[in-house]
């Protein structure tokens, strides 16, 4: 198993030559993820169904590899799916190209090159204004102006205020409808937090995407999309056994441990308001210190996605940050996704809020019972540290939940790497994927990816949403 | 309004409200209507309710640092005990406070059971220990307030529970909506299992509210924007009313004394609060459109009094609403109505008393159909119920049928869009067909502008020829190479007396209008033309003709000798000025502007015939702005299709001219007629032909073809034509037995079929099917 776990792409796709012959599936022509070995994704759980169906009629049968990582967990991907067309490809307010484009801006704040080559190549199978293409100094002004909603949102979405929406929508020639401006949120967000998804679990470029020719080729020349952040990364990974690692056996046993107590605790824990408070100031605090480091220094390469970015200085800053004037902590009580946010985006662009319901609804649900080798686990206080921690760092505040259950449940290393993937996912590197959970399957660590992106949607669509209802009110 | 029937002693005031110092999130009142607490994440005040005035009376949230408890989500007042209030906190804490406590804290019980936010909390109606809450985390409690914990907890199985209410009629049971859209209903006594389940909405149900006087009446209020109204007291739970209302719903409240009415207020966008009759679902009874953002809570003041209604809202206000004062939607309410039929038949519907003396206006080519008429069988009178208090309206309903051809009717839209050709031949000949088939269709003016731009936008060698024939058919235009100022007008006037013939009552008009303007005998066209052109040219359109010079001048090398009027005849071109001038002002009626531009068309084909005999060198550009005008103009009458057909037979010659927007505005107007019309194909030819990148891009959505494979009903993949579950080829042919890639033809009979062409020739020798299974097949 763990032959091929470690190898880097290039390499691949010199093995991948000898295999070619003895390839039974017909949609892998290469490892989907960088850090999930090949053989754990094929043995993924059968695809049902209606799922198979809608990617043949969508994809006409091919799975890139971003489908097939989420394939480990078949029941979301279906929601997913769904999600991910009724966006691009139903009827909605905006242009089919428009949608791809706006795609591409949200993808390259991110520098997920992935996402942009895939959609550079969608754009240019519409076969309209493809000079677009070259920068955004060649697309109307009206994309321009997303711009700043767009950095915002992508890295620091608390500052979003209904004065940027008014500026958006407020009567002009480059105006925005409400409905527009909300699909366009809709996708911005969507593909920030796929972009996440993609570093998080480290999804290879899909090679039909990079074959293209044309403007494409110069934007994800092949090199680049063998450049991998395995590559970067592998050298000093040496051939590590996580599972024959010793100290960390005992590290699932403390962290059911953990589980177990908190749940025994609960009912005795008489914590004080002052204490709740403090305890969510702390953790907001804490995910300061948690950088990963040696990227103190703001550098950003001249990437052919460049081209797509507007102020690429403009980066994630930390919600809390030391003796500054914060900005205030958002209540989630107060503007919550199920009573205000489902209303509003429901209203300005039919159907999307039940799509989107069903989709935070199933990543938030999902379980299997199992954690690593236990079964018959309950891991909803698990899943609810981690998503309620995502959106601590944006400053969404849940009265109802004790945020030093996040302490106890979360090791450091998950809380670097949940920072990183979910603030600045290009910086994701394969140790950090690697440091966390030693003994859980690549499966479970892909659920907490999905958790993450769906926490991190949900975080920018709560402050969009609710800037938009300040400017309708 | 109507009288008020009764007035509980204490209760009067008038519609007032007071700044909260934070958004509300609900409020409660007390038994006998003197007191409203209001509750929110940072406010929890009680108020006292004065005939002129709300006065604060108290302040529960104390203490320096004000816990979590304090963040309340819902309170009530007990209606048995008038000290006693609970509220339910954001962190999952409920709350009880006794007012008669001596010390500032009034806080007496704490139950900090629920792990997530209780969103509800619910005095029994007529026991005074008794508590319920519904929290997020999907459990319901019931405390006794004797004790210091619950005595029992409901779980609901699903997700999280959003209200709770005790029933007012029956002791024991008590209603929770739930998030999920369910609807349970519980006996306090069973903790185990839920008495009834039912499915009231998609989405969370916001909201429920027992009907004060019917036994199991139960309204709930939901994200999907609905207020439906159930009743219970049957085997079967049975929907009985339903509202549909703008937003969706977060509380919903019976009004007092009044059976069938209930207020709503809505939990995002809308801000006012609504009173239906829940019988009358469409408009509501009555609308407080006080507060400027979301109403988050309502109550009725007093349990026996219509009257009053109270309300808190996010925007720190809080609100006593009179019913007086209330806006009437009905009495703005528009009770006229209109409406196309599938055959150009327009009803119409008005009051009564708006119809009665319509004989008067003499319009021609209407039908009244009053009530009675047995062909028009609309109005069911419904009978009117004493506690309704609708303003009954009758209407009158007429029916104005459009005749067989007549302007009504869109076949010419329809002939034209099929017959027209827009691409696939030479300019000169697209532009010769659609010219006949406008002509055809007895549209002169479409016809001729067709014949307009071929002339301006061909090629000076090879068609002129047949221009200068089908002109000369037309009118006996002298081609003479000198000719006077009153032989030219003269050919005019000669030509405007032919479109006379076809629209003789609009000219009329035309030239009526046309008097006013001017000084001259209306019946002389000739004058009146000339005079057109001559004021307009150096009135305020002089800029305009400015450009044209300027586009003109290098190619005008004309010999001057030859053309004394020459001046004259070149200034024509100005001449679209009535054209853009016309639909601008006021009185101008279709007809008339469409004679009107007659004029100017034909007075550039002049021109050009000139300029094809003596100069060939204008440049086809140099029609562009006019033509421009021209398509601006059919645009704004209505008829996009001329615009839109003649830009694309046009192509290159035009587009620029024009700016993207408006071209992509006309292309989506004419697609979205087309389709209408349900022209698939020429909507879609329209479609490839434009050359907007938002255009193009929409034949591209909703490609996907399914197919289910003919012999193992699953769906096939998109690779090839055999089915990758049963190995068979999927539609087979059933004549020749080869797959069919194209138009599949079958029988609905036997459901067997083939090519189409091949299932046509077997047809044609052979009544059974081709397949061999008797079937005597039938085709359409």
């Amino acid at each position: 198993m763990n032959g091929t776990a470690d190898i880097c792409n290039h390499c691949r796709n010199m093995i991948r030559e000898k295999e070619k012959g003895m390839k039974m599936s017909r949609h892998i022509s290469t490892g989907p993820s960088s850090f999930i070995p090949e053989n754990e994704i094929i043995g993924a759980m059968p695809l049902n169904d209606s799922t198979v169906m809608f990617l043949d009629e969508e994809f006409s049968g091919r799975m890139d590899n971003l489908t097939q990582v989420m394939g480990l967990h078949p029941h979301y991907l279906q929601a997913f799916l769904r999600c991910h067309y009724y966006l691009l490809r139903m009827d909605g307010p905006l242009p089919l190209h428009y949608r791809h484009y706006i795609a591409i801006m949200a993808a390259a704040r991110h520098q997920c090159s992935t996402l942009v080559c895939q959609h550079v190549q969608e754009f240019e199978q519409i076969g309209v204004c493809s000079d677009w293409l070259r920068g955004l100094e060649f697309c109307p002004q009206r994309l321009r102006n997303l711009n700043e909603i767009n950095k915002i949102l992508a890295h620091r979405p608390w500052l979003i205020t209904k004065q940027h929406i008014q500026a958006l929508v407020k009567t002009g020639e480059h105006s925005w409808s409400l409905a527009e401006l909300v699909h366009a949120v809709v996708l911005l967000a969507h593909f920030h937090a796929l972009a996440s998804f993609v570093f998080g679990s480290g999804v290879n470029p899909d090679p039909e995407v990079t074959e293209v020719n044309g403007v494409t080729d110069d934007i994800c020349p092949p090199a680049m999309a063998g450049l991998c952040t395995c590559h970067l990364t592998n050298s000093n990974q040496g051939n590590r056994n996580p599972l024959r690692n010793p100290d960390t056996g005992s590290e699932l046993e403390a962290l059911m441990e953990r589980m177990k107590r908190l749940l025994e605790e609960r009912e005795d824990d008489d914590a004080s308001e002052e204490e709740m408070f403090t305890r969510f100031e702390k953790e907001k605090k804490e995910s300061l210190l948690v950088v990963s480091a040696g990227f103190d220094e703001e550098v950003v390469p001249p990437s052919p996605v460049a081209r797509f970015v507007d102020d690429p200085s403009f980066g994630y800053q930390d919600f809390a940050r030391h003796g500054e004037d914060n900005p205030p902590t958002f209540k989630a009580q107060d503007y919550t996704w199920e009573d205000h946010g489902f209303s509003l985006v429901n209203r300005l662009y039919s159907d999307i809020g039940h799509l989107l319901d069903d989709k935070f609804r199933t990543a938030c649900d999902l379980t299997y019972y199992n954690m690593a080798s236990h079964e018959g686990v309950d891991t909803s206080m698990l899943r609810r540290a981690l998503f309620n921690y995502v959106h601590c760092m944006y400053g969404i505040r849940y009265d109802d939940y004790d945020y030093g259950e996040v302490n106890q449940l979360l090791e450091r290393n998950l809380k670097v790497y949940i920072k990183t993937v979910t603030c600045y996912p290009e910086r994701t590197t394969r140790r950090m994927y690697e440091s966390y959970w030693h003994q859980f399957r690549h499966s479970e660590k892909v659920h907490v990816n999905l958790l993450l992106m769906e926490a991190r949607m949900q975080a920018e669509l709560l402050y969009a949403l609710r800037a938009i209802t300040h400017y309708m009110t | 309004m109507e009288k008020m029937t009764r007035v509980s002693g204490t209760v009067s005031g008038c519609t007032m409200f007071c700044h909260l110092d934070a958004p509300a999130n609900a409020i409660s009142v007390c038994r006998d209507a003197t007191q409203v607490v209001v509750a929110g994440r940072n406010i929890f005040k009680i108020y006292g309710l004065e005939e002129d005035g709300f006065v604060e009376r108290l302040n529960l949230r104390v203490g320096r640092k004000p816990s979590l408890n304090f963040s309340c989500a819902d309170v009530m007042w007990h209606q048995m005990e008038e000290n006693l209030l609970a509220t339910a906190a954001t962190n999952g804490a409920v709350v009880t406070w006794n007012l008669a406590r001596p010390c500032r804290n009034k806080q007496e019980q704490l139950f900090t059971e629920h792990k997530r936010t209780v969103n509800k909390v619910c005095f029994h109606p007529t026991e005074v220990n008794m508590l319920l809450s519904g929290s997020q985390d999907g459990f319901m409690k019931c405390f006794d307030l004797r004790k210091k914990e619950s005595v029992s907890t409901f779980s609901g199985q699903s997700e999280s529970v959003r209200d709770v209410q005790f029933s007012i009629k029956d002791y024991f049971t008590f209603a929770a909506s739930f998030e999920n859209g369910n609807v349970q209903l519980w006996d306090i006594r069973r903790p185990d299992r839920y008495e009834r389940m039912f499915t009231a909405h998609t989405g969370p149900v916001f909201c429920c509210d027992w009907h004060p006087e019917d036994r199991g009446w139960l309204a709930t209020g939901g994200r999907d924007k609905m207020v439906k109204v159930w009743d219970m007291s049957t085997n079967r739970v049975k929907e009985i009313y339903c509202v549909q209302t703008i937003a969706s719903v977060a509380r919903v409240k019976w009004r007092p004394e009044r059976r069938y009415h209930l207020a709503t207020c809505s939990m995002m966008v809308d801000h006012n609060i609504y009173v239906w009759d829940v019988r009358r679902p469409f408009i509501p009874f009555a609308t407080f459109e006080e507060h400027k953002d979301v109403t988050t809570g309502i109550v009725w003041r007093h349990q026996h009094d219509p009257y009053f209604l109270l309300s808190g809202s996010k925007d720190s206000t809080l609100y006593q609403h009179m019913f007086k004062d209330a806006s009437r939607p009905v009495d703005r309410a528009n009770p006229e109505g209109l409406c196309f039929g599938l055959f150009g038949d327009l009803a119409f519907a008005a009051k009564e008393s708006l119809m009665s003396a319509p004989q008067s206006v003499g319009d021609v080519g209407r039908k009244t159909y009053p009530g009675g008429d047995r062909r028009y069988p609309i109005f069911f009178f419904k009978k009117p119920d004493v506690t309704e208090q609708f303003a009954q309206v009758s209407s009158a309903l007429s029916v104005f049928e459009s005749e067989a051809g007549s302007s009504v009717g869109m076949d010419w839209f329809i002939n034209t869009a099929q017959s027209y050709l827009l691409s696939g031949k030479p300019f000169a000949e697209l532009c010769e067909h659609n010219a006949q088939v406008a002509k055809r269709l007895n549209r002169p003016q479409e016809s001729t502008t067709w014949t307009m731009l071929r002339i301006m936008f061909s090629e000076p060698a090879n068609p002129s020829l047949s221009s200068n024939h089908n002109l000369n058919k037309s009118g006996n235009l002298p081609l003479v190479n000198s000719f006077s100022m009153k032989e030219m007008s003269a050919a005019l006037n000669e030509r405007n007396k032919e479109n006379r013939q076809d629209n003789l009552h609009s000219l009329e008009t035309n030239l009526n209008n046309n008097d006013e303007n001017e000084e001259t005998e209306g019946s002389e066209g000739q004058a009146e033309y000339l005079f057109g052109d001559a004021e307009l040219d150096d009135d305020d359109l002089y800029s305009m003709e400015h450009d044209n010079q300027a586009a003109e001048e290098p190619e005008y090398l004309l010999p001057q000798e030859a053309f004394p009027l020459r001046h004259e005849i070149m200034d024509h071109p100005s001449a679209p000025e009535p054209v853009q001038e016309k639909p601008e002002s006021p009185h101008v009626s279709g007809s008339e502007a469409e004679s009107t531009c007659l004029t100017p068309m034909e007075s550039f084909s002049l021109i050009s015939v000139s300029q094809l005999l003596f100069s060939p060198h204008l440049p086809p550009k140099f029609f562009c702005p006019i033509v421009k005008e021209m398509l601006c103009y059919y645009a704004e009458q209505g008829d996009v299709q001329m615009a839109v057909s003649v830009l694309i037979v046009l192509g290159d010659r035009i587009r620029k001219e024009i700016d993207e927007l408006t071209q992509e505005h006309w292309y989506m107007s004419y697609i979205d007629l087309l389709q209408r019309f349900e022209l698939w194909n020429v909507s879609n030819e329209v479609i490839k032909l434009s050359t907007c990148g938002a255009i193009m891009c929409l034949n591209q959505t909703s490609t996907t073809l399914h197919i289910n494979c003919s012999n193992c009903k699953r769906p096939m993949s998109n690779k090839g034509w055999i089915c990758d579950r049963c190995h068979h080829c999927a539609s087979v042919c059933a004549v020749c037995h080869h797959v069919v890639k194209g138009l599949f033809v079958w029988c609905q009979g036997c459901s067997h079929g083939g090519h189409l062409e091949h299932v046509m020739e077997w047809l044609k020798q052979s009544k059974h099917c081709p397949a061999g299974c008797g079937h005597l097949c039938e085709y359409t």
